[in-house]
């Protein structure tokens, strides 16, 4: 028997950087730690002389000055005399109202159009893969050009609606769709409407705490209390009640004909309307895959186990299917949001007034800032997905099967 | 035993009766009918809604498309021709078909060069797409990518020539050196294929004859269809490698290298394309060395190529996930140093379980080329909005010249998601 005795410590040699993998991975990252701060360093050093070429120097001053362009859809005060800053507010605030227009109405097009996928019907089976596969196929900038084609295209102008016998008439004598938009009636609010307001919102309120009761009723004492016909009630009557006895206070300004436009209403521009269409139908598209795969991911074994303890369709869609399908559907779902507000970006394309057009287009254009504006555009939009990201991981470990 | 029964019942059968037909309602025709369109009430109504909405499509369109006139030089002649009726004037498609395709700079007389280098591209994708076919096939898909530049740019034959060179000389290293250090095969092979690109940076000048067999074509002459394919071909090779080093950084042990490939990823997935195209517009050209002057079409290259990069490495972290964690440990019980176990074991099985989430997002970015349209390319959807539309000829032809386009992206798109669905049926080795 030998005996054992320690192996001799080596002593470092050089070629141990490459070989041992003790250290291997330190010379690995140092050399790339290296590399990029060359990279960084040549970079930076040529921005400095062609900027000292250029005699430019990087400033945010300009976002002071006045912008001097109009934008025709604003939802914020502004002139061409407001500040290059409130042009990319009003961009900002556009981006954000086409992007949550085109999450709801995706939402809604790609749920139906999943659910129809499913559908025991073949015809409508088949129109609805139809749908999908087109949509999804051809690119979404073509798509909003065809929508913003058909709208202004398409659509007769103002002045059809003119004379004793117009050719184009209004729609309930409510909606006018006009080659420059769409107008639809706004609401006025007259003295007391505040009070119809906050009833509404309360009686919302009371829906789902009325909702809540009959879930925990059920639960402790097994008594099952109507929801449908009671939640409605709540939800209408006395909103409509008080509606009628203060006499009315929320009219509605009709747009009318005035000269050769249209006055009065909210004008809804045809730049909006294509964008919001188009990113709808195409998203729309790819919601309903994602809708389909969910549903389909719940194993059969459930819908029966549920049939087994005797609950009925309707119930076993809710109790059972939904809730697992939900937790497949969800995570895309959220980043197909992402998608529509970066693809709204593609905004530029029609003219409508986005954060990409003002501040990265006439904006950049003006002032001839393209570094600034373009990194300032890029962190708008990395804010949003770092924070729809952040709200997605909450979602997904809060989600996350409870397993042993 | 057949008289068990004979005082008990009057009468029993003893042959089994022979099986009736089943109805006419629930078989052939009308019970698929029956079954599938009208099961129920409100099945039989959607049916009608389904039919209903379909032939309001087809009466606006089929006329429409069916009545077209093909023959005519300009809009108002269209016009002429079709005499008040509502009908297409695809006469702006063969009109204007050269322009659609290959823009409107392209010279006419080397239409010859894409158009080969298109149809060579299927002869080249053909081994890559199907694992039947010879394997020798695929050398012809490496001298492809030098082959096509040479077709399409034209100019010196050399350029093209070393270029290929140097990832030949890199690849002979590569394999003399990589398989007893996977570290110095490769270094040194990126360090002999530096070497031959600098030689040829003083070389080819110097051989480069004055009249080449085919006559140099401009970048920004490239154009219509055929810049989105180059971009959608050049853009999505490109960033699968660097998608795969990407993926594959996110995964790294090393905490350097990981947190670079993630800010990378997550900075590029978290900003739009069209703000990416922006940089590679007007802000690309301060951080280039003063005096350079890159072509747009190959900024644009680099910004779409960094694009997918990241969406593909994401992909890939997917499939790489996916992985049960004993097939990590059981590469590592062979004594497979890392290089070796990614090689063999893991990016094989890796990569087959990413590819749906590859094409998904190679047909994405092939869609995605049109957007190159906004930064004043003229690629299809550039040149129907710029030139065509904007021509005293055709100012008013919107649907047909948008219908070609939607259905050329369509034919492309539906074909690339088909054979990936073929592939994943293909290389499906569960037994289910």
């Amino acid at each position: 028997m030998t005996a054992l005795t320690d192996p001799q410590r080596e002593s470092f040699r050089l070629s141990m950087l490459i070989n041992d993998t003790r250290y291997r991975s330190l010379t690995f990252q140092a050399i790339a730690l290296i590399l990029v701060i060359s990279l960084f360093a040549y970079l930076g050093s040529n921005l400095v002389r062609n900027l000292a070429a250029a005699g430019l120097n990087i400033s945010y001053s300009f976002l002071e000055d006045p912008s001097g362009y109009d934008i025709n859809q604003t939802l914020i005060p502004y002139t061409s005399r407001s500040s290059n800053l409130q042009a990319a507010w009003v961009g900002i605030l556009n981006t954000l109202l086409v992007a949550v227009l085109g999450c709801i109405t995706a939402t809604v097009l790609g749920v139906i159009a999943g659910v129809l996928r499913l559908s025991k019907n073949w015809l409508v089976r088949k129109l609805m893969s139809v749908y999908v596969e087109i949509f999804r196929n051809i690119p979404v900038l073509i798509w909003i050009l065809i929508i913003y084609g058909i709208m202004t295209v398409s659509l007769p102008a103002p002045s059809a609606f003119r004379g004793d016998n117009p050719t184009s008439s209004m729609l309930f004598n409510l909606f006018a769709f006009t080659n420059r938009g769409i107008y639809i009636p706004a609401p006025v609010w007259g003295p007391g409407s505040m009070i119809v307001v906050a009833t509404f919102v309360a009686s919302i309120i009371a829906v789902f705490a009325y909702r809540s009761y009959a879930k925990k009723l059920l639960f402790s004492t097994g008594r099952l209390l109507p929801t449908g016909w009671p939640s409605l009630a709540i939800l209408l009557v006395p909103t409509i009640l008080l509606f009628l006895v203060l006499g009315r206070p929320i009219g509605l300004d009709i747009p009318e004909l005035k000269g050769f436009n249209f006055g009065g209403g909210i004008k809804v521009g045809a730049p909006l309307i294509a964008l919001w269409f188009a990113l709808s139908v195409y998203t729309g598209a790819f919601i309903a895959e994602n809708v389909r795969a969910g549903i389909l991911a719940v194993s059969k074994g459930q819908t029966e186990a549920a049939a087994a303890l005797g609950l009925r369709p309707r119930r076993i869609m809710n109790l059972v299917i939904l809730p697992q399908a939900l937790r497949v559907i969800i995570p895309p779902l959220i980043s197909q949001y992402l998608n529509i507000t970066k693809n709204s970006s593609l905004a530029i394309a029609v003219g409508y007034a986005d954060i990409t057009a003002t501040l990265g287009g006439i904006t950049l254009n003006q002032t001839g800032r393209a570094i600034e504006c373009v990194l300032l555009l890029m962190l708008f939009y990395l804010a949003i997905s770092l924070s729809i990201s952040v709200i997605m991981n909450i979602y997904n470990s809060k989600m996350k099967l409870k397993e042993r | 035993m057949s008289d068990t029964h004979a005082e008990s019942v009057a009468y029993v059968r003893e042959t089994a009766i022979p099986p009736a037909p089943a109805p006419v309602t629930e078989a052939g025709v009308v019970g698929w009918l029956r079954q599938n369109l009208f099961a129920t009430w409100a099945n039989a109504a959607l049916t009608i809604a389904a039919l209903y909405a379909i032939y309001l499509v087809l009466a606006a369109t089929l006329p429409w498309v069916l009545g077209g006139v093909w023959t005519t030089d300009s809009l108002t002649e269209c016009r002429e021709v079709l005499q008040g009726r509502s009908a297409a004037c695809f006469s702006v498609l063969t009109e204007r078909w050269n322009q659609l395709i290959f823009g409107f700079k392209y010279p006419d007389e080397f239409y010859w060069r894409p158009s080969l280098a298109f149809v060579l591209l299927f002869l080249a994708a053909a081994p890559v797409l199907f694992f039947d076919l010879p394997r020798k096939l695929l050398l012809f898909t490496a001298v492809y990518p030098f082959l096509a530049y040479w077709l399409i740019w034209g100019g010196t034959i050399w350029a093209p020539v070393f270029a290929a060179l140097g990832l030949v000389a890199g690849y002979v290293i590569f394999d003399r050196f990589g398989n007893q250090n996977f570290a110095t095969g490769f270094l040194g092979g990126i360090a002999a294929a530096l070497v031959v690109w600098i030689l040829a940076d003083y070389i080819v000048p110097l051989i480069a004859s004055d009249d080449p067999l085919l006559p140099a074509v401009q970048s920004r002459d490239m154009g219509g269809f055929m810049l989105n394919m180059i971009l959608g071909v050049v853009c999505v090779s490109l960033s699968l490698p660097f998608g795969i080093a990407l993926a594959l950084g996110r995964q790294s042990n090393m905490p350097l290298i990981r947190w670079i490939s993630v800010v990378f990823i997550e900075f590029i997935r978290g900003v739009p394309l069209i703000t990416l195209l922006f940089v590679a517009n007007v802000v690309l050209a301060y951080f280039l060395p003063p005096g350079t002057s890159f072509d747009l079409i190959l900024r644009v290259i680099i910004m779409i190529t960094m694009f997918a990069s990241a969406y593909i490495a994401e992909v890939i972290r997917g499939g790489l996930a996916a992985l049960p964690k004993g097939q990590y440990e059981a590469a590592d019980s062979l004594g497979l140093d890392y290089a070796q176990s990614m090689r063999l074991i893991i990016l094989p099985q890796a990569l087959k379980i990413s590819i749906p989430g590859i094409v998904n997002v190679s047909v994405g970015l092939f869609k995605d080329t049109t957007l190159v349209s906004i930064i004043t390319m003229f690629d299809l959807v550039g040149m129907i909005r710029g030139p065509i539309l904007a021509s005293s000829d055709w100012n008013g032809v919107y649907w047909e010249l948008f219908g070609f386009a939607s259905v050329l992206f369509f034919i492309t798109c539906y074909g690339i998601s088909q054979y990936s669905q073929w592939l994943e049926r293909r290389l499906t080795t569960d037994h289910r």
